[in-house]
């Protein structure tokens, strides 16, 4: 009986132990506290000798991995993932700093962030999209002021500031507009139902619509599918209507009343806005009523096979386009006219959204590591090459003026600036919040579609930024 | 042995009670908590009091995914149930390949949810787009989808646990009733249907739940589109949470308010049918 006991207690208690070691393991990975328990009880059990010994190993790993720390970048540009791993790999290789680069899907990033910040691992690297999203994360922001990154950078329009900290540095300069397929434009030129002969007297809405139109006219003649590539409503795409194309409106109205962001907006422009999407919807390859399925793959897709003769994005598509087989030389881009007035010296919309933060609550050495790291990104050849030319970026630093750019769109949208025409900020970072977005993409969707009517852009466009913006300041 | 039992209790049921605590226990209280604060990641969270739970009635998509949910909830579990029970009753019959045909109908349960949703979307949408639709033109279609594809995937899982209830009918039951002039309505309403009940009960309660809960499915087919209007609640609850800045706690209290309607449903309709269960 004592026996059967004894030895029942024993099986329990070897059964809890495993289970318990069980749990230590499998939780390491998400926390470091129960392993180190674990850790602790067995060399509790073992001889003083052995505890003396595992005391020591530990010590000596743990200044191993402290004496150099790691980065943990959180990417935003989907396009640039695998550009970015390789980079990564590359500096780790030459200075054995280990670096993981994690890039969030389309549209996904603001929780992703909000998810791997919450970790004991969180990023010590991550982006803000502007003043709308610093507002969120200042907090975790590590002041750049006083880094290297910093002092490399061309001017101080590209940091972002909170007061006299700098919270936010822009590593990419980026244009948008429609980009247009030359050689099928070229061939529209020498028909003789073509309205314009020639690209430079597309200079307003007005002659933008009269060619659109025209194209899709003589579609079958062309051997296209329509004058635009679809205006996709998948998260894919949607940015590209309810952030993009949302900016023109935002900045003539910013521009008619002087400001450079508000609590309330008018709408003054919305009229216009209507227009172009309209535009879009109907001179398209495809029925309005499947948009709500076609992604940013799609449109890529119907631009480079010379389906569609416009597509609006922006710089970073060369990367996509030229994967795809389309020829520089046959890329050219036209700024996104809305019929505001004084449009024929409007150039391409610029700016940037997207800015390096340095996570504040990440450990010295850690910190550290990540600013050798832009660092690095920013002033040597490996970083400065592949941020130039592999991933097509305009970085604002000073050693990139030795890299000129390759990219075509980037060297069109110089031209335009050279060329005398006025560049369009990126107002849409004062956009109120990610929610405004996503309520005025849905009601563009609805109107494309038929199921909704322009009054619900409306209200989403001026109701919501009100209702928004009270609700992000309060 | 009995007492043996009792002094060991805690050495057995530690392991398992430890884990149910990390697990579950914690996670439970950390939420409930958060659910009164305010926060950006759920480490720094700020106590603001009943302020999230007055702020969720200002937010009307949750009201709306509240009633497309239980509308959804109805729907399903009426017709997964119909569907399972009917194929179970077929697949008792002795039909020839009737083992086949269980495992055929009890596959899809093996795919996840989310490859289901989007294999249903590639499906669906190649449908409508004859009438050049999509899933997102209209709440309906979402609607609709939503059913279709949850049929597909649960009544085969039902259908085992019908199968297994009726042949667990006595025979002579049967016999007897038959003896007595029953014809095969009056055998399925007054025998089979009462003695299958528990199994009734078990099938209520999982695609009670299982519907009210739905995310997986809801993401991967329509993900809450157009303009969240077939947007469920689980979905609604993830999109506050996540999607919107400074809601972070209000999504939180929604999902306390989401845990006690599951928990007052479930064990309502348990009560209900529990009520109905006959002895042989």
């Amino acid at each position: 009986m004592m026996k059967k006991k004894l030895l029942s207690a024993v099986l329990g208690a070897a059964m809890a132990a495993s289970l318990l070691t069980g749990c230590g393991g499998s939780e390491s990975s998400q926390t470091e506290a129960p392993a180190a328990d674990t850790k602790t009880e067995e060399t509790a059990a073992a001889d003083t000798a052995a505890k003396t010994e595992g005391a020591e190993t530990e010590t000596a790993g743990e200044t191993a991995s402290t004496g150099t720390g790691k980065v943990y970048y959180l990417n935003f540009k989907p396009e640039a993932a695998q550009q970015w791993e390789d980079l990564a790999a590359k500096y780790t290789e030459e200075t054995g700093v280990e670096v993981s680069v994690q890039t969030a899907a389309s549209g996904t990033y603001e929780s992703t962030l909000k998810s791997e910040m919450a970790k004991s691992e969180a990023p010590t690297l991550f982006q803000v999209n502007g003043p709308v999203g610093l507002a969120t994360w200042k907090d975790y922001c590590y002041d750049l002021s006083g880094s290297e990154v910093y002092a490399q950078l061309k001017s101080d329009d590209f940091a972002l500031k909170d007061g006299d900290e700098v919270k936010g540095i822009a590593y990419v300069v980026e244009t948008y507009g429609i980009i247009y397929n030359a050689d099928i434009l070229n061939d529209y030129f020498t028909k003789d139902y073509a309205v314009v002969k020639s690209v430079d007297e597309i200079n307003s809405f007005d002659s933008l619509k009269a060619v659109a139109d025209s194209i899709q006219e003589n579609a079958d003649d062309l051997g296209v599918k329509g004058a635009f590539t679809s205006a996709g409503m998948d998260s894919s795409s949607d940015w590209r209507f309810k952030t993009h194309l949302a900016n023109l409106p935002i900045y003539y109205e910013y521009q008619a009343d002087g400001i450079g962001s508000t609590e309330a907006i008018k709408g003054t422009y919305l009229e216009n806005y209507k227009n172009i999407w309209d535009l879009y919807i109907t001179d398209s390859v495809c029925a309005p009523s499947l948009l709500s399925s076609k992604t940013g793959e799609d449109a890529t897709a119907e631009f480079a096979l010379g389906e569609a003769v416009f597509y609006q994005n922006g710089t970073w598509a060369y990367t996509d386009l030229s994967d795809n087989g389309m020829a520089d030389e046959s890329l050219g881009m036209l700024p996104i006219y809305i019929g505001a007035e004084g449009e024929e010296n409007q150039g391409l919309c610029t700016g940037s959204e997207n800015y390096w933060c340095v996570n504040k609550n990440a450990s010295a050495e850690d910190i550290q590591a990540t600013l050798d790291f832009l660092n690095w990104c920013v002033t040597s050849y490996d970083g400065c090459d592949t941020l130039a030319y592999t991933m097509g970026f305009v970085c604002p630093f000073k050693e990139f003026d030795n890299y000129p750019a390759a990219n075509p769109l980037v060297n069109i949208a110089n031209d335009y600036v050279s060329s005398g025409k006025t560049s369009v900020a990126w107002t849409f970072t004062t956009m109120p919040s990610e929610n405004w977005k996503n309520v005025l993409g849905s009601a563009l969707l609805e109107y494309a579609q038929g199921t909704g009517d322009w009054a619900a852009v409306e209200t989403a466009f001026v109701d919501g930024w009100a209702s928004e913006y009270a609700a992000a300041n309060n | 042995m009995e007492k043996a039992i009792k002094r060991y209790f805690p050495i057995f049921a530690l392991p398992t009670l430890l884990a149910f605590t990390i697990g579950f226990i914690l996670p439970f209280i950390l939420g409930v908590y958060l659910s009164f604060c305010e926060f950006t990641t759920v480490t720094d969270a700020r106590f603001v009091g009943l302020k999230n739970y007055i702020r969720i009635w200002g937010d009307s998509t949750f009201i709306h995914s509240l009633w497309y949910t239980a509308l959804f909830t109805i729907v399903s579990v009426l017709a997964i149930n119909i569907l399972a029970f009917a194929v179970a009753m077929l697949l008792t019959k002795g039909i020839k390949g009737t083992n086949l045909f269980r495992t055929v109908f009890f596959m899809p349960n093996l795919i996840g949810g989310i490859i289901l949703g989007y294999i249903w979307q590639l499906i669906l949408n190649g449908v409508l787009a004859y009438w050049e639709r999509t899933l997102t033109y209209n709440s309906a279609y979402g609607f609709w989808g939503l059913v279709i594809l949850m049929c597909w995937q649960q009544v085969g899982y039902m259908m085992i646990i019908y199968i297994a209830g009726i042949q667990n009918i006595p025979g002579d039951l049967i016999e007897a009733a038959k003896i007595d002039g029953a014809n095969n309505r009056q055998l399925l309403r007054h025998v089979t249907l009462p003695m299958v009940m528990p199994s009734i009960t078990i099938c209520s309660f999982l695609t009670l739940t299982n519907s009210f809960k739905l995310f997986d499915q809801n993401l991967a087919l329509t993900a809450g589109e157009p303009s969240n209007k077939s947007e469920m609640l689980a979905l609604n609850i993830y999109n506050t949470f996540y999607g919107r800045n400074g809601w972070e706690g209000v999504g939180q209290a929604k999902a306390v308010i989401f845990f006690i309607l599951v928990a007052v449903i479930a064990v309502i309709q348990l009560r209900a049918t529990r009520d109905k269960e006959v002895q042989a």
